[in-house]
């Protein structure tokens, strides 16, 4: 079964002469337990897929279901039970004014879960943190360490999907590691399904499974992400990316 | 694979145990930070002792101010009477402490009937945008293009003189600017991170309003109502001084200087001290809006 289906999905900003047509026909298929690519250069369109998912933008056209419901324009809120998302940027993503153990009950509060403080503590544990830093603000926390509490946040309501909007591009190297063998031990440990949009094409040989190249708004190529090692990929575009990534990992060599 | 990273924590001196904990030692370093400015000291000092002058008035003032003694009218400043009598023989001295009552009075109840609705109207119209965001800001410019003194005085003339009129009055005229700060406060907070994050986590607006965006405006709102406690002084000042404020026989400062002002040339001390106090009080208060946006502003902190 698909976890996550999208069909025809057509979005667009603005009215007349500032129309900007933004997605082209997004077609995707995300298997259940899968972890799926989206790669692409900048504003092509990946994570305003990911926001639709999310249910943040409204006005698209198309199809979207995820674990077989249809994502529709008022979303109930068991959706935000079933889908949660994690940011790029783990310095933005955590409210300034919060302990961390406010941040992570907030979920809980919304949807009216008791046990919040015990729940809180054993997905601290589950992300790589313990107790010492529940009751510490984001500030008192290094980028990796905010980034494990925004995971746990997404986790805390026991999603089936996780929409990951470049969760490791504004880490350090050394921690970047750390952060996708955390997602990659809870991806096996709750069967969760990955979406993530990402620029490292590394990064999404070592994650994913299988990766959709867009560009400008359409998906020009689906492949699974072994492919890209061993020179599989068909569309020039995707070779191109392929190409410029190796290339950037040269550099440092050469210099 | 994955080690707990505790003793990799920056800054784990001392470990909160507790929400209130946390939230006790954020406020301790705000105190501290806010004690370091010698002026903001200062205006501390002032405002802190205008409202134990209030609280602790009868046994302050040592006489009362309400008391008439005709054949000891217009002393100049004595031992007996520190800052003269007035045309009534009642002791300046008295009716000043008694008047930091009506003077806090009428700042708090502006200040709190201000503040809230000044939020909220902030919050809500960048919040939502679009034509709730039109419809609040239109309505915040008609009250904000009237000068402030000749809304009051319109306000006044058609309910009647009076301190609450004074206040309502007052009020009136003063949430517009709240209302503008914090809608632009709110604006960039609207696509933040991590408000979209409580919203992908189903939280009503009403929630992510009163809860996640409210906190962050807080800061500059409070910062500002504290700036605007010296303009709120001087508006009722302004509106004794009109005999549109407090009425007589209360010991309004602004309604002192009114009355003293007939005598001026001859007792200097009817007229000084009310306005002394006036702009003692009003210079704390600025002050201390001054040092709480050195505290407060994320903007001024390195």
């Amino acid at each position: 079964m698909s976890m996550i289906e999208i069909a025809g999905l057509n979005l667009s900003f603005g009215t007349g002469a500032a129309l900007n047509a933004v997605l082209h026909d997004v077609d995707l298929r995300v298997a259940e337990g899968e972890a799926f690519g989206l790669v692409g250069e900048s504003g092509s369109g990946k994570t305003t897929v990911l926001r639709c998912l999310a249910g943040q933008y409204q006005h698209w056209s198309g199809q979207l279901r995820v674990a077989g419901q249809a994502v529709t324009r008022k979303l109930p809120l068991n959706h935000y039970r079933t889908v949660q998302m994690v940011f790029q940027d783990p310095y933005a993503s955590l409210h300034p004014r919060y302990t961390i153990d406010a941040a992570l009950q907030e979920p809980l509060r919304i949807h009216g879960i008791d046990g919040r403080a015990q729940k809180v503590s054993e997905i601290l544990r589950k992300v790589g943190l313990n107790d010492s830093f529940r009751f510490r603000y984001p500030h008192q926390l290094s980028g990796g360490q905010r980034q494990r509490v925004a995971i746990a946040r997404a986790l805390i309501l026991r999603p089936r999907v996780l929409l990951l909007d470049e969760p490791t591009s504004a880490l350090d190297v050394s921690v970047q590691a750390e952060i996708l063998n955390l997602l990659a031990d809870l991806r096996r440990q709750e069967g969760l399904t990955y979406l993530m949009v990402t620029h490292d094409l590394a990064v999404v040989a070592h994650l994913c499974d299988r990766l959709a190249v867009m560009q400008q708004g359409r998906v020009v190529e689906t492949l699974d992400s072994h492919l890209l090692a061993s020179d599989g990929a068909t569309h020039a575009y995707t070779r191109l990316l392929v190409q410029a990534s190796r290339d950037i990992q040269r550099i440092p060599i050469a210099v | 694979m994955n080690l707990p990273l505790a003793s990799s924590a920056p800054g784990s001196a001392t470990l909160p145990a507790s929400s209130t904990a946390a939230m006790v030692a954020s406020t301790l370093r705000l105190l501290r930070f806010l004690l370091r400015n010698p002026m903001t000291f200062a205006g501390l000092i002032v405002v802190a002792t205008l409202m134990l002058v209030a609280v602790f008035a009868p046994w302050i003032a040592g006489h009362d101010p309400l008391l008439q003694n005709l054949a000891g009218a217009l002393q100049a400043p004595s031992g007996a009477h520190w800052f003269g009598t007035d045309e009534y023989g009642r002791d300046v001295f008295a009716r000043l402490v008694y008047g930091s009552r009506i003077t806090l009075y009428i700042v708090l109840l502006v200040t709190v009937i201000v503040g809230p609705i000044g939020l909220l109207v902030g919050t809500v119209s960048g919040y939502f945008g679009g034509w709730v965001d039109s419809l609040f800001m239109r309505i915040t410019d008609i009250f904000i293009s009237f000068p402030s003194l000749v809304l009051a005085l319109a306000f006044i003339a058609a309910l009647g003189p009076g301190l609450e009129h004074a206040v309502i009055a007052i009020a009136l005229t003063a949430w517009p600017p709240i209302a503008r700060l914090a809608r632009a406060e709110t604006l960039p907070l609207r696509n933040a991170d991590f408000v979209v994050a409580v919203q992908l986590q189903g939280a009503s607006s009403t929630r992510i309003i009163l809860r996640h965006i409210i906190p962050m405006c807080l800061s500059s709102v409070i910062i500002r109502l504290t700036m605007n406690m010296a303009s709120i002084i001087l508006t009722a000042a302004a509106l004794g001084f009109l005999g549109l404020g407090a009425q007589a026989p209360l010991p309004e400062w602004g309604a002192m200087i009114s009355t003293g002002r007939r005598y001026m040339l001859e007792s200097w001390w009817l007229v000084a001290a009310p306005g002394a106090a006036i702009m003692l009080v009003s210079l704390a208060f600025n002050l201390l809006g001054d040092g709480l946006r050195d505290v407060l502003d994320p903007r001024s902190q390195s």
